[in-house]
């Protein structure tokens, strides 16, 4: 079991990716221990968000290797299915499932994927809803509740499928900004009860109080990579240097 | 009246109700009817238009009709007299095989059970609560069954055969347009799946397929079902002309259906298929849990639509022989006793499909209704 611990989370080696003939991710290497928190950041179309995405193989690469929880991503879909049935992801528009109320949002993976009793399956959404403050609202849809409330689901809907690591990709990029605290507030509980984590987000607030290491992406490179302390304070690459002084004025 | 001047604290400014004049039924009339010059003229316009349109309409349709006790044409225009009603004798006369075709006269009574256990399927589908999805499925699968043995016959429960060129009428309207309303819409599903589908195997056999059928009239493939088909298969071989017929009509109305959802395919965003994808459903579980309920519910009102066409369109049989309602009543007219007679025909035809379009269409709406849940992507 120990030497099971010692085994990272996702280890990314030498990755490279394409869109048509457009080289978009360069050179990706990163390791994640488990339990980590790793925010990723960087001026849009930087690729921070096709990199994640490549981790549950919602985008392909074509060179290098990606292996999640000892598993490699090829184009085997048993091995696909596998890998997402044990990462979640939060997505900046959320993507609940706006016909079904969201408590059939919450059981429908862990009742259809992983093949639990509904009422077990029941038990456990309204326990993850309660984490997120909004079990009252589990028989509504989700077009009636707020965007806060709505990313809030979503990673109620994530954790239901009890994953051992999160992907977020922007989740607070569409929020307004009163809403914006709520949803961080649940991400930073997630993260202090050791969840692993990789979140694609520009709120500096959040990485600095969170992260275990920042990485700092542009034109489809990792340019840093430290933890937030030295990237926040002492940022080595001129590059970094100028995002910083633009994003936190 | 006074402007209210005290102020009140935030959250504590009571509703008010609107100002007088602002609701009602006068004011109602005076925004909708009377708003301008040219719209009072429209409104009046068309209150004349009614005017002399419906009231003729029921003096003939109701006071100075004929129903019963007339045989033949002549004896209504004996009974009318100076006022010339509508001659629905003809209409009453001619019922049975309106309804039946030439389905034997003893044997009626299977189809009576048919059309019970149809409007008894349709109306246990109809209500409400019943959200319960297995009896539903059970009646979907029991009614065709059950009516087809009802219908066709069957020895082992006693029945006697009775050809399908017997069938005629609304009978023969509700099996075409039910068969192929019920049959196309999984084949419809099928193939819009297919055509969206990244591997090209199934993505060009449904592009073909559809675009075929969707170019072709439906008559032509009526024709091709009533004599070409004849000249493919083996000598000798006996294939049903109604079975044959039925085949053309589901493959012609799933083609036009599968467009439809595909285009309601098209309208869900990307992230619920990511989202689906990222939670580790399947492919199939992915497409009847999400991404299906969502196009379905988006295409309701063009598969109704299709639907109504495809319903309409089974006059079109009469091309080949077959004697729908239409047919049966044009046969109907050229008879002596009834010779003359054509007003009457088509107003109860186009009641007759009338009440089955509108109902569809009203389904329609309410199913839309029911199925929204505020959320508008």
């Amino acid at each position: 079991m120990a030497n099971n611990n010692d085994k990272p989370a996702i280890v990314i080696a030498g990755m490279h990716k394409w869109y048509g003939d457009f080289h978009v991710l360069r050179d990706i290497n990163i390791e994640v221990k488990k339990g980590e928190i790793i925010v990723v950041c960087g001026p849009s179309g930087s690729g921070k968000s096709t990199m994640i995405r490549c981790i549950n193989r919602l985008e392909e690469h074509q060179q290098g290797q990606i292996i999640v929880d000892g598993i490699e991503l090829t184009n085997d879909i048993k091995k696909i299915d596998e890998v997402r049935r044990e990462v979640g992801m939060c997505f900046q528009h959320f993507n609940l499932f706006p016909h079904l109320t969201i408590l059939e949002n919450c059981t429908l993976a862990p009742i259809w994927v992983r093949g639990i009793p509904k009422k077990e399956a029941e038990a456990t959404a309204m326990h993850f809803l309660e984490k997120v403050k909004i079990p009252d609202q589990a028989l509504k849809y989700p077009g009636q509740l707020s965007g806060g409330q709505q990313q809030r689901v979503a990673i109620a809907r994530s954790l239901c499928m009890k994953p051992r690591t999160i992907l977020f990709d922007e989740p607070t990029s569409a929020l307004d900004p009163e809403m914006i605290k709520e949803v961080l507030d649940v991400m930073i509980e997630l993260a202090e009860e050791g969840m692993t984590m990789i979140c694609v987000t520009h709120e500096m607030g959040f990485a600095r109080k969170v992260a275990d290491r920042v990485i700092f992406m542009d034109a489809g490179q990792i340019v840093e990579e430290n933890t937030p302390a030295e990237f926040f304070d002492n940022p080595k690459n001129e590059r970094t240097q100028l995002f910083l002084s633009q994003i936190l004025h | 009246m006074s402007l209210e001047t005290k102020k009140y604290p935030v959250g504590m400014h009571p509703a008010l109700p609107p100002p007088s004049g602002s609701v009602g039924p006068v004011r109602w009339m005076r925004d909708n009817l009377f708003s301008s010059t040219s719209n009072t003229v429209l409104t009046l316009l068309g209150l004349y238009l009614i005017y002399i349109i419906v009231p003729p309409f029921i003096q003939w349709a109701f006071i100075d009709s004929v129903v019963f006790g007339a045989e033949s044409r002549k004896e209504c225009l004996a009974i009318m007299g100076e006022d010339r009603g509508a001659c629905w004798s003809f209409v009453y006369r001619r019922w049975g095989q309106f309804v039946y075709g030439f389905y034997p006269v003893e044997e009626r009574w299977r189809v009576n059970v048919a059309f019970l256990l149809t409007a008894f399927t349709i109306a246990v589908v109809l209500i409400e609560r019943l959200r319960a999805i297995k009896p539903v499925l059970i009646a979907g699968v029991l009614l065709p069954v059950v009516s087809f043995f009802l219908i066709t016959g069957s020895s082992i429960f006693g029945l006697a055969d009775v050809p399908t060129n017997k069938m005629g009428g609304i009978l023969l309207t509700l099996i075409v347009g039910l068969t192929g309303i019920f049959v196309s819409l999984p084949i419809s599903i099928m193939l819009a799946l297919s055509r969206i589908s990244k591997l090209p195997i199934f993505s060009i056999f449904a592009t073909i397929f559809i675009e075929f059928i969707r170019g072709v009239p439906l008559i032509t493939l009526l024709f091709i079902a009533s004599t070409l088909l004849s000249y493919f298969l083996p000598a000798g071989s006996n294939f049903d002309l109604l079975l044959r017929v039925l085949i053309m009509v589901t493959i012609f109305s799933a083609a036009y259906i599968a467009e439809v959802i595909r285009g309601g395919l098209a309208a869900i965003p990307t992230g619920q298929y990511e989202a689906a994808d990222a939670l580790g459903l399947s492919y199939w579980q992915s497409m009847r849990l999400i991404i299906l309920p969502q196009a379905l519910k988006i295409s309701i009102p063009g598969i109704v639509g299709s639907f109504i066409g495809l319903f309409k369109d089974t006059t079109l049989v009469v091309i080949i022989g077959l004697l729908d309602p239409l047919g049966i009543g044009m046969a109907a007219i050229s008879t002596t006793a009834w010779a003359g007679l054509s007003t009457e025909l088509y107003v109860f035809i186009g009641l007759f499909f009338f009440i089955f379009c509108f109902g569809m269409s009203r389904y329609s709406l309410h199913l839309e209704k029911k199925l929204h849940t505020g959320h508008n992507n």
